[in-house]
């Protein structure tokens, strides 16, 4: 790189490939530290939450503070295995992608929690639009594995017929959105769905997702507009998970300290959390639904939490971050706390622990090959070659149904 | 029946919609309490309160991506984007997620939004209050995209546009507005008084999508156009004598190719004409189709008139305008053995 001082300020992230990981930098509160006000609270006066870090989980695997959503173990077990169900599930995808069984594929390694303790938290009416990293909502609400797998190699079973990339999942009856792959755009949708949901008198409230990386986007700013000035009912979800591919945070965040704080800046309610700590993620959402529900509008949360495997199967995280570096994150493996906060209450062990992930990874395992019995991206069978010209409109106009017969389908 | 411009109009189908169906709302910048710089939304919020017809901030991204989340949940969300010169903030939001919604999710959910935007020139309003995007949106697979030249057709396109289940850019050609306009900005404005096709129902009627209307029947040539520019070559026909067949096509997409086939293989005489930049106009996509479709019939090259591959001047609007003269040039041409 040139030594030359730069012109203008670029950030860059303090260590490179070939340092050592270091985040000594980072100030983490201690858990159980930070209050937790009345959810009908003004936007404004949340400015020590969106500058600090609500934390439930302690390093002695205790629920502390008041932020403890005090579940019952049930629950607790519940979480647990939803989250282990999604590391097996990435892990085991990641490897079919690897041996050419699907064209892509995206984990959600380390960042558990995020998706599968919101899920928990809310209503599963309630609807949600997330981004390609909240598969652990679809485990949470129950989706068959076999037809999320059938989706992701575009077999003859694929609900969305092939049309859309592995991870992309679409699911209406869970009251999951599309998944675009185009960024933040779902989040103003997410505002304009729960306005309607108002409008109809419902008390559905909605969720959405995007990345620290994403919310550079202008549809950030236009969701936050929008649920500012409309008070919807709608949570809106920044996963700080570190890196955006290979760019830091930095790149996003800029001068800003945290992400949850720029949702000050439109009144509204603004809480970052340990997107490791389930607990945390619970009480958090709870809370914002709780609010959402009540008419107090909307809440932007901030999970403040690590991409622990590479942005994708056509990434290579060794080229741009120090090796090890997910292990040294000074908050941990989300899978890895819930399972010793609940050994640490004489709910769980390491047997119990151990038979899970076994029966897991041997469901994920049958479910893959009930999953190729209605065909393979490579070998079919696929959706009809026809259905490409199906759903553009609710019906074919004179241009699609020429077109279809000069592709003889 | 009552004598309407296209701007009561418009409003008046929305006004019909709104009363029909709760699920209607109304919405863009200043389209609120004002209703609208253009009055075309003027009334409803009084009439049907602030969550049916409402402002809006100025982020036309956010404004399409509220229509989708709002027909998502299976409202009829009518969005107002002031300028259609506007609308590129929203692209976006139109391109990648209102126009695909139905196809990437196999139809579990759609985004039926109308949006609505006045477009063109002839009001002196420079480059950034006269374009004429309309080929933009025709290369979107998934959107419908409808220009209506008369009170009548606005009215019952409207109506057939909020009734329709997917998304239509619904562009409104602002020089219409008020009055019809043969290309001579010399002359005292019309008003629709006087024009048959500002003789309006008042209640509930279609114009249906996806057909064009004969407006003049002929047989010397066929001039293929929409928006602004039919009344155009209303005058340049009789201006010239010629007995020229005039196409208003009404509907972009889907254009109704079997009225323009029809007409151009008897004629064997073609003028496509816009008032949009030249280059991959739909005077473009027009002229194509028909040399397909009519090859063996046509006596001469179509000929495309259209404005210049330029921004649309400000001082110099009526000669980047394709006006009366310039058609007069083109049924000439056209007609030349």
């Amino acid at each position: 790189m040139s030594q030359t001082t730069p012109r203008f300020h670029v950030p860059a992230p303090h260590v490179r490939p070939g340092d050592t990981p270091d985040f000594s930098h980072l100030d983490i509160p201690a858990a159980g530290e930070a209050r937790r006000p009345d959810p009908s609270i003004a936007g404004m006066e949340t400015q020590d939450l969106a500058l600090g870090l609500i934390r439930v989980l302690d390093h002695n695997h205790q629920a502390v503070g008041e932020w403890d959503p005090k579940l019952d173990a049930d629950v607790l077990r519940e979480g647990l295995r939803h989250m282990v169900m999604t590391r097996t599930y990435d892990d085991r995808m990641q490897k079919l992608q690897r041996q050419g069984k699907m064209s892509f594929y995206m984990k959600s390694t380390g960042e558990e929690a995020v998706s599968v303790a919101a899920a928990m938290a809310m209503d599963n009416g309630d609807m949600v639009f997330p981004s390609y990293r909240q598969q652990g909502i679809l485990f949470a609400r129950g989706r068959d594995v076999v037809d999320m797998m059938c989706h992701c190699i575009s077999n003859s079973r694929d609900n969305l017929k092939g049309r859309q990339l592995p991870v992309h999942y679409t699911w209406a009856e869970g009251n999951f959105f599309s998944i675009s792959g185009n960024l933040t755009t779902q989040f103003p949708q997410a505002v304009g769905y729960a306005m309607a949901a108002q409008y109809k008198g419902e008390d559905q409230i909605v969720a959405s997702w995007i990345g620290d990386g994403s919310s550079a986007e202008g549809d950030f700013h236009g969701a936050l507009v929008l649920a500012s000035t409309y008070k919807a009912p709608v949570i809106l979800n920044v996963v700080n998970n570190q890196w955006a591919i290979s760019t830091f945070q930095g790149i996003a965040a800029g001068e800003s300290p945290t992400f949850a704080m720029k949702g000050l800046g439109y009144g509204l309610a603004s809480l970052r959390i340990d997107g490791n700590d389930f607990l945390a993620v619970y009480a958090a959402t709870q809370w914002a639904a709780e609010r959402a529900r009540a008419g107090h509008g909307a809440t932007v949360i901030e999970s403040y939490t690590y991409r622990a495997g590479p942005h994708s199967t056509s990434d290579d995280p060794s080229g741009y971050r120090p090796k090890g570096e997910d292990e040294e994150w000074p908050l941990g493996d989300p899978i890895e706390r819930l399972k010793n906060h609940l050994i640490n209450l004489g709910e769980w062990d390491e047997a119990r622990h151990e038979a899970l992930e076994i029966e897991l990874n041997e469901l994920v395992i049958a479910s893959y090959k009930e999953a190729e019995s209605f065909g393979t991206l490579h070998d079919g069978p696929l959706s009809p070659t026809e259905t490409i010209f199906e759903d553009v409109y609710a019906e074919q106009d004179w241009r699609l149904r020429r077109q279809r017969q000069d592709l003889g389908v | 029946m009552s004598k309407m411009s296209m701007i009561l109009a418009l409003n008046s189908a929305m006004d019909v919609m709104m009363e029909r169906d709760p699920d209607v709302l109304v919405f863009g910048e200043d389209a609120g309490y004002f209703g609208g710089v253009f009055r075309v939304t003027a009334g409803l919020q009084e009439k049907y309160g602030l969550d049916r017809c409402f402002d809006a901030p100025i982020n036309e991204a956010a404004i399409m991506a509220m229509s989708i989340g709002m027909a998502a949940k299976g409202l009829k969300p009518v969005a107002e984007i002031q300028f259609s010169d506007y609308i590129f903030p929203g692209l976006d939001q139109i391109v990648s997620e209102m126009s695909r919604l139905r196809y990437r999710t196999a139809g579990q959910f759609t985004s039926p939004v109308v949006v609505r935007t006045p477009c063109g020139g002839g009001i002196r309003g420079g480059q950034t209050h006269s374009m004429s995007p309309e080929a933009f949106f025709t290369q979107i697979p998934g959107v419908q995209v409808v220009m209506p030249s008369n009170p009548y057709d606005a009215k019952g396109l409207l109506i057939s546009a909020i009734e329709s289940e997917d998304p239509v850019i619904f562009f409104e050609p602002k020089r219409l507005y008020n009055g019809p306009f043969d290309g001579d900005p010399g002359k005292a404005l019309e008003t629709w008084g006087a024009h048959e096709k500002g003789e309006v129902p008042d209640g509930h009627y279609n114009v249906p999508i996806g057909k064009a209307d004969v407006v003049r029947e002929g047989s010397d040539l066929t001039i293929v156009t929409y928006g602004t520019l039919v009344h155009v070559a209303q005058a340049a026909v009789e201006a010239e004598g010629v007995d020229a067949e005039i196409i208003d096509l009404r509907t972009l997409v889907p254009y109704d190719i079997e009225t323009i086939a029809k007409s151009v293989n008897k004629t064997g005489r073609c003028i496509v004409a816009q008032e949009a930049p030249r280059t991959s106009g739909f005077a473009a996509e027009l002229a194509a189709q028909i040399q397909e479709e009519c090859f063996y019939a046509l006596e001469k090259p179509i000929f495309r008139l259209t404005g210049w591959d330029t921004p649309y001047p400000h001082a110099h609007e009526w000669a980047y305008f394709p006006g009366l003269k310039r058609f007069s040039t083109a049924i000439r041409e056209t007609l030349e053995a």
